[in-house]
């Protein structure tokens, strides 16, 4: 049994790294590899791992869980509850690579699914109660199935990690045999737990993957905020609760994308003393509101969805991120040079700001269930939004 | 003839030791090509020797480093002249986040637009002043804890039109030294314990003097730079904190 009990929250000074490309075309695995490892010095040896999306076009309609097992029986566990719980149609063991310095790995397998509603499937129109079930039972695979955890849950989509320097990692898990429309990195650098397969990042929940540099303060007020709107914070490590909080905020509050970061990281009280009524009564709102799911501490994060990938930074910068781009490809990194050694003529090069996320989202109608977290939701959406939690409408009026 | 290197296939610790024992051998010149990520270049590095350096180097460039003079073509990454003591940095692209952390002395000259916590710490002694000029804008926390020394912002070479040409906090915690703004910062700003002052003639002969030489490095004109007033920004009392608890 992975002895991880006793475990606390990480602090780390991390390497991250994203690519997207706005009109879909895939992006080599290579890519994303070299952009990581030049940020070897970043990480320790003691976690990597790569999110890829658009990898699975053969199951673009199912959830694809990536599973990993301590043991064989543990992954049998998960295979009979998959089974009693969801379609299975397809499942295989993850390819993996022998690699010298990766001792005893832990054993992967995909399982391509569809939620079973009382015996019946319920068509996509329903997508948000598919969704729903998926949460449920990544969740519970998670807390009550020893031995064993999904890594990731969406739909034509898969994260790669585990204990190891990037390059180590990419050879193991043949990260360069994928091309990925999205793909997002991690080079870890724990300093305050043991590295675990488990506690590597990306964390993933659904098709949203993140990956963070930093240190999330605020994890004990996150987890017991999530706690009540059933969320399980199984894995250990900080980085956890974003995922869930980004699912939180965005997919069943119906938050705009720039709310939900403003959530995460809210301007300054003397900042929003000096907006506009609309805007301060907005922020306001938003702090008062969603106290429970501000990160305090450093970060610097990439998170990634079907359709989009953004850049966030803490309020004060203390960590930090570069983005860049050169016509349709956009590329964000802790380094400039992690930039540069895959995108040596960038057309702009530029450090955000502090708090304001870097939202690079494809074009419409690029890919297979593709999202968009832009604009705020439809009234209907709204209204069941509001029938969740009780916010103010101002919060979806503003712009 | 300088020492020519490409380092791209190179750790930045092979790139080090070899700069080290050409050095030791009496080489006085250095041109890096390739550069990209190698960290801690020339750092530590007692000796006054030139280097010239195309692409983007890593982390801590010339951090300790007590008398190289080098030139970048490129942008410079974290910590750039961290805790340098004598010596000068020249960027002709733009600077990540705090460069010049604790630095003593020596100078780094940036054409463009610079990160957050810039001059964090900056100090004085005896003869040693450091300074920093900034041809860009600056982040938040610009000369955070500044203790000596002279930070001169320019805002004229920016990729960011859309910001200020400092961000929040500025000088938070400063209790010695100087920044120099070309142009106008909100009183918000501002550190407690901090207000702009005119300039007087001794700061405007301190800042030509500075200017003259940043020009030089990059080809500029001064009198383009001095077209519009200058404010500098320094503690008002002489122990700004002393009953301050916290923010």
């Amino acid at each position: 049994m992975w002895n991880i009990y006793l475990r606390a929250k990480e602090i780390s000074g991390c390497g991250i790294s994203g690519i997207i490309h706005r009109k879909g075309e895939l992006i080599p695995g290579e890519m994303i590899i070299k952009s990581i490892c030049c940020q070897y010095e970043r990480g320790n040896g003691l976690g990597a791992g790569f999110a890829a999306y658009g990898i699975y076009p053969e199951f673009k309609d199912f959830y694809a869980l990536h599973v990993m097992g301590q043991c064989r029986e543990s992954l049998e566990r998960v295979e009979e509850f998959l089974h009693k719980r969801t379609y299975v149609s397809f499942q295989e063991p993850i390819p993996t690579r022998r690699v010298k310095t990766i001792k005893n790995p832990p054993l992967f397998k995909r399982y391509f699914v569809r939620p079973k509603f009382e015996g019946e499937i319920v068509e996509a129109e329903d997508g948000q109660s598919e969704d729903d079930f998926m949460v449920n039972l990544v969740m519970e695979i998670n807390e009550k199935i020893s031995g064993a955890y999904v890594i990731s849950s969406g739909k034509n989509m898969g994260v790669f990690k585990g204990v190891g320097f990037p390059d180590e990692i990419a050879e193991f898990f043949r990260i360069d045999e994928y091309q990925a429309y999205i793909w997002t990195a991690h080079n870890r650098f724990p300093t305050n737990t043991p590295g675990w397969w488990g506690g590597a990042h990306p964390f993933t929940l659904l098709d949203w993957s993140i990956v963070h540099n930093g240190e999330i303060s605020s994890y004990g007020t996150n987890k017991r905020y999530l706690e009540l709107f059933g969320y399980k914070c199984t894995l250990l490590t900080d980085t956890e609760v974003v995922a869930y909080i980004l699912d939180l905020l965005i997919r069943r509050h119906g938050l705009p994308l720039e709310l939900a970061c403003k959530v995460m990281a809210p301007p300054f009280w003397i900042e929003i003393d000096e907006m506009d009524e609309e805007d301060r009564e907005l922020y306001t709102a938003l702090r008062m509101v969603y106290g429970g799911a501000v990160l305090n501490g450093p970060f610097a994060i990439l998170f990634a969805y079907n359709g989009g990938l953004v850049g966030l930074n803490d309020r004060v910068k203390l960590r930090p991120l570069v983005v860049a781009n050169k016509g349709d490809l956009y590329v964000m990194g802790s380094e400039e040079a992690a930039i540069r050694t895959i995108l040596p003529d960038p057309e702009r090069v530029w450090a955000p700001k502090a708090g304001e996320p870097v939202i690079v989202e494809m074009e419409e109608a690029t890919i297979p269930n593709q999202k968009s977290y832009l604009k705020v939701r439809p009234k209907e959406e709204r209204e069941d939004a509001l029938r969740i939690g009780s916010y103010p409408l101002s919060l979806f009026t503003s712009k | 003839m300088p020492l020519e290197l490409e380092v791209t296939p190179f750790h930045y610790s092979q790139v080090n030791k070899i700069i080290r024992e050409h050095i030791s051998k009496g080489e006085r010149e250095f041109v890096l090509r390739g550069v990209n990520g190698h960290r801690y270049l020339f750092a530590g590095v007692s000796a006054e020797v030139s280097a010239v350096i195309y692409g983007t180097p890593g982390l801590d460039l010339g951090a300790f480093m007590r008398g190289p003079v080098i030139r970048v073509f490129g942008s410079v990454q974290d910590g750039a002249g961290n805790t340098m003591d004598h010596g000068k940095i020249i960027v002709h692209g733009m600077a990540g986040d705090v460069i010049g952390y604790a630095m003593r002395g020596g100078k780094i000259h940036i054409f463009g637009d610079v990160g957050y916590r810039v001059g964090i710490h900056m100090k004085a002694y005896m003869d040693k002043v450091p300074v920093i000029i900034i041809g860009g804008k600056a982040g938040d926390f610009l000369g955070e804890y500044m203790a000596g020394g002279i930070i001169i912002l320019l805002g004229m070479n920016t990729i960011y039109p859309e910001r200020p040409i400092a961000g929040l906090f500025l000088g938070t915690g400063m209790h010695g030294g100087a920044i120099y703004i070309r142009g106008k910062v909100r009183e918000n700003q501002l550190g407690l314990g901090l207000k702009p002052y005119a300039l007087d003639s001794d700061d405007e002969k301190l800042l030509e003097s500075y200017l003259k030489e940043y020009c030089d490095d990059f080809g500029l004109d001064i009198s383009e730079i001095l077209k519009e007033d200058f404010i500098k920004i320094i503690p008002y009392t002489h122990r700004p904190y002393g009953k301050l608890y916290a923010y």
